[in-house]
């Protein structure tokens, strides 16, 4: 299972797990906390192609939308379904039930780049 | 006008300020620009206004009124106006702050209530702008749901709604606006549509009543449709949905109308009332206000604008449309006049329409040189087919005090000797007869 | 105490099987007598049923429960809520005007279209551009219908490399995403520190790829671009045309002219400044005028006067096309009309005087206790900024909804984006120096309780029919119908 422990992150708050080529995707504690009480998450569509870095995901609260970048490329080959009628997991399990969904990476080189918890905590207190 | 100051208010006012005079506050405008030319005519006064606006309205020539084409006359209860003009409605702001908008905001549910229940969809918006933009904005949808770059239209779409559609898809890169023709009977060519439609088509606009006046065989055209995986927008009129089949029961994907022969008078066209309705799923797509119920603190039910982050003021360049406003004032004249007549009086006027359209249809066409074009069922108005040009009828009825209709030779080749001619529940059996009796010896 | 009526019963619940309000006289045969079976509805619509006199209550006690301006200062930012004159409420009812059918001989619809004619004069006069269309129906969708208009005018030139329109981090969100709307890409410039544009930052920005720049004057934190000539002058160089946001013209009534300003091309909303209801969020309208040169490009048809004849003229064979069916919210435009008949030269200028009057006033006498983000003089509004450290956990929403108890709508807040819990309050040329003095003296109030008795304010608003309401759970089990 992932936790904040075994997750990589992207600077733009997603992290990635990486179980054999399959990548689950979420969003970091801090970046629900600043979100705050999430109305709805506008998943990607398996079998969607997603690229590092591009943005293919909306999670909304009441007066925002934020965007969700892909930590890394592939395709998307499951979404987190139960987030379509519980759209506030992402805020109560972060790093566990609230996932958003899994890509078969394409370049798993892109994981390697992503920083490690310690980097990634470095880069808010900036 | 319209300023309470006094000289003392004024005085204490820019003491306060600490300046001397006022155009010292406009010392950040370049000064060469200040206090411009306008070469206004005379101010009036109110008593002088009033005669000048009533002159004018004098100017306008009350005709018996037999055209339709997007906008119709109907009989609007007096209840309507009288609550709608109420200042507490007409001087509201949008319902931002809900806990002193609860009125504005229940009856914006309201209204959504009882479109989404006459048109048997799941989900309606606030209201828009009129119905071509309405139309407009829910084929933008389509473009987006599908991610697919072809809208096929029905040829017998008004030539408005086509002209604002074109506008608004014009600059969206790739899109191709197609027409599907009409056949023999004034209804869509079936074989023409399915051959029309393609595994490229985002959506398929259908009109029913069409421009002409003529209903479709819209599960027909659904089925069609929804083989290629494309998506069904069906532009209706909602005072006939009061007997006729609803666009859910065809399995619309998205459904509008211009609302404004709901308890909205003509105005020259405008303001119209633009009902946006979808399914569930695509309630996200729509563009504009949504109220919903929402609980306060104390548990206690509220209405609150909601899905929120749709929108321009969240989303900027990502919204999906730049819609701000909406025609609140025009859809709470709606949600009176269907409040007002419910299921029964809207049937009642629904059949009245059918009936007095019949009528007429029926007494034009024994007018010798006068056939009605079209043999498809229609709602309230069709297509006379007169032995000289429609405009000349149109002139020489305009003499007899009769708008006789809408010359279709300016939008449709080969139609120059064809009007459309409506006839609401406003025109009496006299009216009708005096019609034909005008056509005679033309 | 029983509650016997609940103030929010919806209609529906009101409803009784075989109540009617209005009767028709009956059809002779039914619908199926017209109609193959297959076309007619199944089931009947839930539609509420009541008495007329129902109606009548249900709606009356509705309107109840709304703060409107007829009724409470309305010092919301951004929106002009001045006073609608009655009068016109009575003249754009008038049958003559309501009872004309778009398609009518133009023969018989003179009245009309001579006013619409002249209030098109009216527009070019006060603006001093070239032409006007009156079909947009709201600002918004003015917006869109000038930036297709400069979309034709550069196309027109085979001009297709701008791609791009530059709008500044203060403007309204409508100018981005009609930027969007009308396929150009977004590019946003930060402002500088004075809280106008950043000429640099602009003069970066601009290339021969800038279609479009849009600026709203004076800007949404209320001031007045001083550099505004050089901007236009920047943007006109880079061969691209500056888009005037019209929604704060209420500033310049009679001050200045957006031609004047190097404007290209506007908007302006009749239910702002030309004193026209909001009705509860529309139907407005948003006439655009441009200059000569871009002219020919916007919708088509305008009224033209002929030989003392009014008629609708289709031919601008290089107009955009249509952006709403018929011709515009004519309904609106008369009220407009009226207001403009009203003034004359010497009276126009009161408008836009008296309206940085009011909002200077607020401004000085909130100081201290609430003060400008942009410390200086400001033109039709201000925008107050509260530092979250001296507001013992009290947000800026939290103020708006302890105004509604003292009898005051709230002012516009969080917004413009860049200032931090922003409140900005628009008091209008309308309001008179005792309802700002009251207004002014309850912001004190309030400002008192924040650091008396904090949690009064958290919890506000404790007089209207309801509390705050759960917008989060509204959002997650979307209600939006019975």
């Amino acid at each position: 299972m992932h936790n904040e422990e075994n997750c990589r992150f992207a600077k733009t708050h997603e992290w990635a797990h990486v179980e054999g080529d399959i990548a689950t995707v979420g969003i970091s504690n801090h970046a629900q906390e600043e979100i705050s009480d999430i109305v709805f998450v506008d998943l990607p569509k398996v079998g969607q192609q997603v690229t590092a870095g591009q943005n293919c995901c909306v999670i909304e609260s009441v007066k925002s939308a934020s965007e969700i970048y892909a930590p890394v490329s592939g395709e998307v080959v499951e979404v987190n379904s139960a987030l379509v009628n519980d759209p506030a997991l992402v805020n109560r399990e972060p790093h566990g039930n609230g996932w958003l969904f899994k890509v078969k990476m394409t370049a798993p080189a892109e994981y390697e780049n992503l920083l490690d918890l310690n980097a990634y905590n470095a880069t808010l207190k900036k | 006008m319209f300023i309470p100051h006094t000289e003392q208010d004024r005085k204490e006012m820019l003491e306060k300020i600490g300046v001397s005079s006022v155009k010292e506050l406009l010392a950040q405008i370049p000064q060469e620009l200040l206090y411009p030319v306008l070469d206004l005519p005379r101010a009036l006064t109110e008593q002088e206004l009033s005669s000048h606006v009533r002159a004018l309205a004098a100017r306008n020539k009350p005709l018996k009124n037999f055209i339709g084409a997007g906008i119709y006359e109907h009989f609007i209860p007096a209840a309507v106006g009288a609550l709608s003009s109420r200042g507490e409605f007409l001087t509201a702001y949008t319902p931002y702050q809900a806990e002193a908008s609860q009125g504005t905001l229940q009856t914006i549910y309201e209204f959504q209530s009882c479109i989404c229940s006459l048109f048997d969809m799941d989900v309606a918006t606030a209201s828009h702008y009129d119905g071509a933009t309405a139309l407009a904005e829910a084929v933008l949808a389509c473009l987006r749901v599908t991610g697919r770059k072809e809208i096929l239209i029905s040829a017998a779409l008004h030539p408005h709604y086509k002209e604002v559609l074109k506008t608004y898809v014009r600059h969206q890169e790739g899109v191709l606006v197609k027409e599907s023709p009409v056949g023999q009977d004034g209804t869509l060519d079936l074989a023409a549509l399915e051959q029309n439609l393609s595994n490229q088509t985002a959506c398929f606009v259908l009109a029913t009543p069409n421009f002409f006046g003529c209903l479709e065989q819209a599960e027909e055209v659904s089925a069609r449709v929804h083989q290629v995986g494309a998506l069904l927008t069906a532009l209706v009129s909602p005072l006939a949905l009061g007997v006729m089949q609803t666009p859910g029961s065809y399995n619309a994907d998205f459904a509008v109308a211009e609302g404004q022969p709901l308890g909205n008078a003509m105005n020259f066209g405008g303001p119209g009332l633009g009902i946006m309705t979808a399914k569930k799923a695509y309630m996200r797509q729509l563009p504009g206000r949504i109220v919903g119920i929402a609980k306060d603190k104390n548990g206690r039910r509220a209405f609150v604008l909601t899905l929120q982050a749709r929108e321009q003021h969240i989303r900027r360049e990502k919204a999906s449309s730049n819609i701000c406003s909406n025609e609140a004032l025009c859809a709470l004249n709606a949600v009176i006049y269907l409040t007002l007549l419910g299921p029964k009086g809207l049937q009642e006027v629904a059949e009245l329409n059918l009936e007095r359209s019949h009528q007429l249809a029926e007494l034009l066409g024994k007018v010798p040189g006068f056939k009605l074009k079209f043999a498809a069922p229609f709602f309230n108005e069709f297509v006379l087919e007169c032995p000289v040009p429609a405009k000349k009828v149109i002139q020489k009825l305009e003499k007899k005090g009769i708008s006789a209709g809408y010359a279709l030779g300016a939008d449709w080749k080969g139609f120059e000797n064809c009007l459309l001619v409506c006839a609401t529940e406003t025109k009496t059996e006299a009216d009708l007869k005096a019609y034909a009796a005008a056509l005679e010896g033309i | 105490m029983e509650t016997i009526l609940k103030h929010n019963e919806l209609s529906l619940e009101k409803s009784r099987p075989g109540r009617r309000g209005v009767r028709f006289s009956a059809a002779q045969k039914g619908a199926a007598a017209y109609l193959p079976q297959a076309y007619l509805r199944k089931t009947a619509p839930k539609l509420p049923e009541l008495s007329e006199f129902e109606t009548v209550r249900h709606f009356t006690c509705l309107s109840e429960l709304n703060y409107c301006l007829d009724g409470e200062f309305y010092p919301l930012g951004s929106c002009t809520m001045k006073y609608n004159p009655k009068a016109y409420d009575l003249l754009s009812s008038l049958d003559g005007f309501t009872q004309v059918h778009p398609f009518a001989p133009e023969s018989s619809v003179q009245g009309t279209l001579e006013m619409l004619y002249h209030f098109q004069e009216l527009l070019k006069k006060v603006t001093g551009l070239s032409a006007f269309t009156l079909q947009p129906a709201a600002g918004a969708h003015g917006e869109l219908t000038g930036i297709l208009t400069a979309r034709a005018y550069h196309d027109a030139r085979k001009d297709f490399k701008r791609t791009e329109v530059i709008v500044p981090d203060t403007a309204h969100g409508t100018n981005p995403a009609t930027a969007h709307m009308a396929g150009y890409t977004v590019i946003n410039i930060k402002s500088a520190s004075d809280g106008c544009v950043d000429k640099e930052a602009l003069q970066n920005a601009l290339s021969d790829k800038t279609a479009v720049v849009m600026l709203t004057v004076p800007n949404t934190v209320g001031l007045f671009e001083k550099d505004i000539r050089e901007i236009a002058d920047m943007v006109h160089k880079a061969g691209a045309l500056f888009y005037l946001d019209g929604a704060n013209f209420n500033a310049l009534a009679g001050l200045v002219k957006p031609a004047d300003l190097g404007a290209d091309l506007m908007h302006l909303n009749v239910h702002k400044s030309f004193a026209a209801p909001h009705g509860g969020g529309g139907p407005g309208a948003g006439p655009v005028g441009a200059a000569a040169h871009v002219a020919p490009f916007l919708p088509k048809p305008m009224v033209e006067c002929k030989n003392g004849k009014y008629t609708l003229t289709g031919k601008m064979p290089k107009s955009l096309g249509k952006m709403k069916a018929f011709y515009g919210n004519v309904a609106v435009c008369l009220r407009g009309y009226c207001y403009l008949r009203q003034f004359d030269d010497s009276t126009f200028k009161d408008i836009g005087e008296n309206a940085v009057l009011n909002a200077n006033y607020v401004r000085v006498a909130l100081k201290g206790k609430f003060n400008a983000f942009f410390d200086r003089t400001c033109m039709h509004e201000c925008v107050l900024s509260v530092n979250p450290a001296e507001m013992n956990g009290v947000h800026t929403s939290d103020i708006a909804k302890r105004l509604l108890d003292y009898g005051f709508y709230a002012p516009t807040i969080y917004f413009p984006l860049i200032v931090p819990e922003a409140i900005m309050i628009e008091p209008t040329e309308t309001e008179s120096k005792q309802m700002l003095d009251a207004f002014v003296r309850v912001m004190e109030k309030i400002y008192d309780e924040i650091h008396t008795e904090p949690q009064t304010v958290k919890d506000a608003p404790h007089s209207q029919c309801v509390c705050r309401i759960d917008e989060v759970s509204a959002a997650r089990e979307p209600n939006l119908r019975w």
